[in-house]
């Protein structure tokens, strides 16, 4: 690995490793007044909090480098993981740079834990978002503009200072910019696996979790130029696979590492999905708000917690193995996830009907055991080599 | 105006009175699984929906026959034929870590769609997702959509995480009902919205609210006459399902409070599967749905102990009429939307846990239970918590139990039992500490 691209990937792993939020500390010091804000995944509109001039600091749970000593305390086995670990950082006071938390509407389990944070933490900014699946502009967008609305201004207040409509233009723009980014190396990714391999690229995607866009967006450029340059990865002789179920809870990079060395290129997934919810560009011109509206009405990312009202579950599942010529989908979804595991049923029978080969684990976040799933995904990568028309 | 209530014959002799609401909530059940076998004969059109927020006076001012899966579920829990069905929907591909009340659904399609009691179901002509208070709600109906093949009426409650109600999520309802559930209903039924017959229903609604209100707080009195959780689920039985809003629900009710009227003027307990309790040793308020598969024996564990229970969580998952709500026949469709934003589920932590803490209070409660069940996060997510600060808010001890709703392998006897007797135990010790202070 050439200097430059090392020194970037040192950047993102420290990123990554930042459980005590030191970057947004770091951030909040360069400057006085400076306010972050914590969301869970999936989708919170991040423009409205950088537009208050605040820093948007996405919380993914402690991963496999958290003990739990206090999070198991308040849930019960049958319970994933995020919210325990998220609930010891934030007990253990980790979590101490955020000035506030979002709770996206994913799955009763966040909802559930912003109630908590309210009983936890009563001095604490916390609100639930709850997002339409109404796709009606004059009902579901009517409702989703009023809860901006509000959105709008309890961080005003928060920040100090209103959210003017310029404001949230820029703010548009450069979350647009990144998006853009994103989507460019997704598409370098399936078209160079080996150049761009997930459990590298995935450390890129994560810092955007904890720095500020735009500086994030030079990042994902940087990596997709240095790694570029790097003339010792050679196309490998590797299935393709689309990797789902990974919205929410993330998966230990072990078993990014582990599905790659069991031979599994992954084209596409849904790691992080909050990133790149809204899949085009939000319009910049006009009324910003509105925008955003339209933008969540009509470009979200199809996912486990969103309604699709076509009946049409699966056709994004089956597009993206078309589109990225992948050859296979793997499941991998986190034990106790509602929203995953209870789609999963409809997306096998989707994938059946084209015959497109498919197979099924499941993870924590600190599973720290890979030997099971090393050789199931290696059985699969196998069998798609030896038995499908590649 | 309200329509007459027809004079519903005895169900039971004179002298059974006091288990005539019981017999005749059996009577209106077989009639309605009767109804619904005869439903495709009869060109009547059917809408399977949920519990919590259910448009039950909507669906029946079409003439709609409500079909609730979740009770399909529970009954079938009650029954013993769940373990079965989940068994079949999991060889299917459904995860062992979701939902029993789903699997048992799908299950029980997969054998053949035949009710707990063994009539044929017919399948749905519309599925009204009320998503109210509950994830699950979404991912199940796309199940079944994929299973039937047929059209959904999509009903987004917004959750009340503040425990206020805004208006502008009430107006997001209505706009829904006149946008989405109302013309689907018009296109299943071939029939026009009519608003004065959707009156008549709510008025109806609100008078057996108003006796099942009576009903519960009537356990404030010592001794309680009622179990407001294990008899409490058969009391809501009628109002939570099919019959809201008919003139047979107005009676159910009428019934059942003029009995339980009559056990406080003799200042009997609550009625038990194995007789009146006589002697009420424990008060207990109860958080969470109880589990179906040992139904009995669960209950048989607090009342062998003579522990009755006052105020429970449960009975407001359809609506929370104790503490005020009344569907109001001057704004049907917003008072739809006021009851589908107030059901227990869909309310915030906070206001769950203010409303454990009243119900102690009120209903002077000697401690709180929390049955914390694997399938539901809906209300699991948090108990432990609540457990916390309901002990220091009230200072009256908790106690924290866990099985299922329907899947039996989760619901291990002894273990259940012995928490529950060392937690009876403890609430004797401290009584009798108090006592000799």
């Amino acid at each position: 690995m050439k200097p430059a691209l090392a020194t970037l990937l040192a950047r993102a792993q420290q990123l990554y490793e930042d459980l005590d939020l030191a970057a947004v500390r770091a951030w909040k010091e360069a400057a006085p007044g400076r306010r972050a804000i914590g969301y869970l995944p999936i989708y919170v509109p991040r423009e409205l909090i950088h537009a208050a001039g605040m820093l948007p600091v996405g919380i993914v749970g402690g991963g496999d480098r958290v003990e739990i000593i206090r999070g198991d305390a308040y849930f019960q086995s049958y319970i994933c993981h995020i919210p325990r670990s998220t609930l010891e950082l934030a007990l253990a006071g980790r979590l101490a740079a955020l000035d506030g938390m979002l709770f996206p509407s994913i799955c009763d389990v966040i909802r559930n834990l912003s109630g908590m944070w309210k009983l936890l933490f009563p001095d604490l900014y916390v609100r639930y978002i709850d997002v339409p699946q109404n796709y009606d502009p004059a009902v579901g967008g009517a409702y989703w503009r009023r809860e901006l609305d509000q959105l709008r201004e309890e961080l005003s207040r928060l920040a100090g200072r209103s959210i003017e409509d310029d404001d949230l233009r820029r703010s548009i723009a450069i979350y647009n910019e990144n998006r853009k980014a994103i989507r460019e190396l997704y598409r370098a990714r399936s078209r160079q696996p080996w150049i761009y391999p997930t459990s590298e690229m995935y450390l890129f995607l994560r810092a955007g979790l904890l720095l500020p866009p735009e500086e994030h967006t030079r990042l994902l450029r940087e990596y997709l130029e240095q790694a570029g340059r790097e003339e010792d990865r050679r196309e490998q002789d590797q299935s393709r696979v689309v990797l789902t179920g990974m919205f929410c809870e993330q998966p230990p990079l072990g078993l990014l590492l582990t599905l790659e060395r069991a031979g599994c290129w992954v084209v596409d997934d849904d790691l992080l999905l909050g990133l790149r919810w809204i899949m085009g560009d939000v319009a910049v011109e006009g009324d910003p708000l509105g925008n955003l509206v339209q933008a969540f009405l009509h470009e979200s990312s199809a996912t486990a917690s969103r309604y699709e009202p076509e009946g049409r579950r699966g056709r994004w599942l089956v597009d993206s193995v078309r589109s990225n010529q992948a050859e296979g989908v793997i499941f991998c979804a986190p034990s106790f996830c509602d929203p995953a595991l209870l789609e999963q049923p409809l997306l096998v029978a989707a994938l059946e009907r084209e015959g497109i080969p498919h197979t099924q684990f499941k993870y924590s976040e600190d599973t720290g055991q890979f030997a099971v799933i090393r050789e199931q995904a290696g059985t699969f990568s196998d069998s798609i080599r030896l038995w499908s028309e590649r | 105006m309200s329509p007459e209530i027809p004079s519903v014959k005895p169900a039971v002799p004179a002298d059974t009175r006091k288990e005539r609401s019981m017999l005749l909530q059996k009577e209106l059940i077989a009639q309605h699984y009767a109804a619904l076998e005869r439903a495709p004969q009869e060109g009547r059109k059917v809408v399977y929906t949920f519990v919590p927020g259910n448009l039950t006076e909507l669906m029946r001012s079409f003439d709609l026959l409500p079909v609730l899966p979740e009770i399909n579920a529970l009954q079938s829990g009650m029954r013993k034929l769940s373990g079965d069905y989940i068994q079949e929907a999991e060889k299917a591909g459904h995860s062992e870590d979701v939902c029993s009340y789903v699997k048992c659904d799908i299950g029980m399609l997969k054998k053949g769609n035949r009710s707990p009691i063994g009539t044929q179901l017919p399948p749905p002509d519309l599925l009204l997702l009320s998503y109210t208070g509950c994830f699950t709600f979404m991912k199940w109906f796309e199940l079944l959509r994929h299973e039937y093949d047929c059209p959904v009426a999509m009903l987004h409650v917004p959750y009340q995480s503040d425990g206020l109600i805004h208006a502008h999520h009430r107006d997001y309802i209505v706009q829904q009902l006149r946008s989405e559930v109302i013309p689907k209903f018009e296109k299943i039924t071939g029939r026009r919205y009519d608003e004065d017959r959707m009156k008549e229903r709510l008025a109806l609604s609100a008078r057996a609210e108003d006796d099942l209100v009576w009903v519960l707080e009537s356990a404030r009195n010592v001794p309680s006459p009622i179990d407001a959780y294990f008899g409490g689920v058969y009391y809501i039985g009628p109002i939570f399902s099919a019959f809201r809003g008919t003139p047979e629900g107005v009676e159910y009710y009428r019934t059942l409070r003029a009995e339980v009227e009559e056990r406080v003027r003799a200042r009997q307990g609550p009625m038990t599967p194995e007789g009146p309790m006589s002697d009420e040793r424990y008060r207990l308020v109860v958080e969470g749905p109880p589990n179906w598969t040992s139904f009995r024996e669960f209950w048989k564990m607090f009342h062998e102990e003579g522990a009755v229970v006052v105020a429970s969580s449960y009975t407001k998952v359809g609506g929370l009429y104790d503490r005020g709500f009344r569907h109001d026949p001057t704004r049907p469709l917003e008072t739809l939307a006021d009851y589908c934003l107030g059901c227990y589920t869909n309310l915030g932590l906070p206001s769950r846990l203010d409303l454990l803490e009243a119900y102690v209070r009120e209903y002077r409660a000697d401690g709180f239970l929390i049955n914390s069940v694997k399938s539901c996060n809906s209300f699991s997510v948090g108990q432990l918590l609540m457990l916390r600060q309901l002990e220091e808010r009230t200072g009256v001890p908790g106690g924290f139990i866990e099985s299922d709703l329907v899947d039996p392998r989760y619901f291990s006897s002894a273990n259940i039992k012995n928490r529950i007797e060392s937690y009876f135990q403890m609430l004797g010790q401290k009584r009798h500490a108090r006592v000799n202070a």
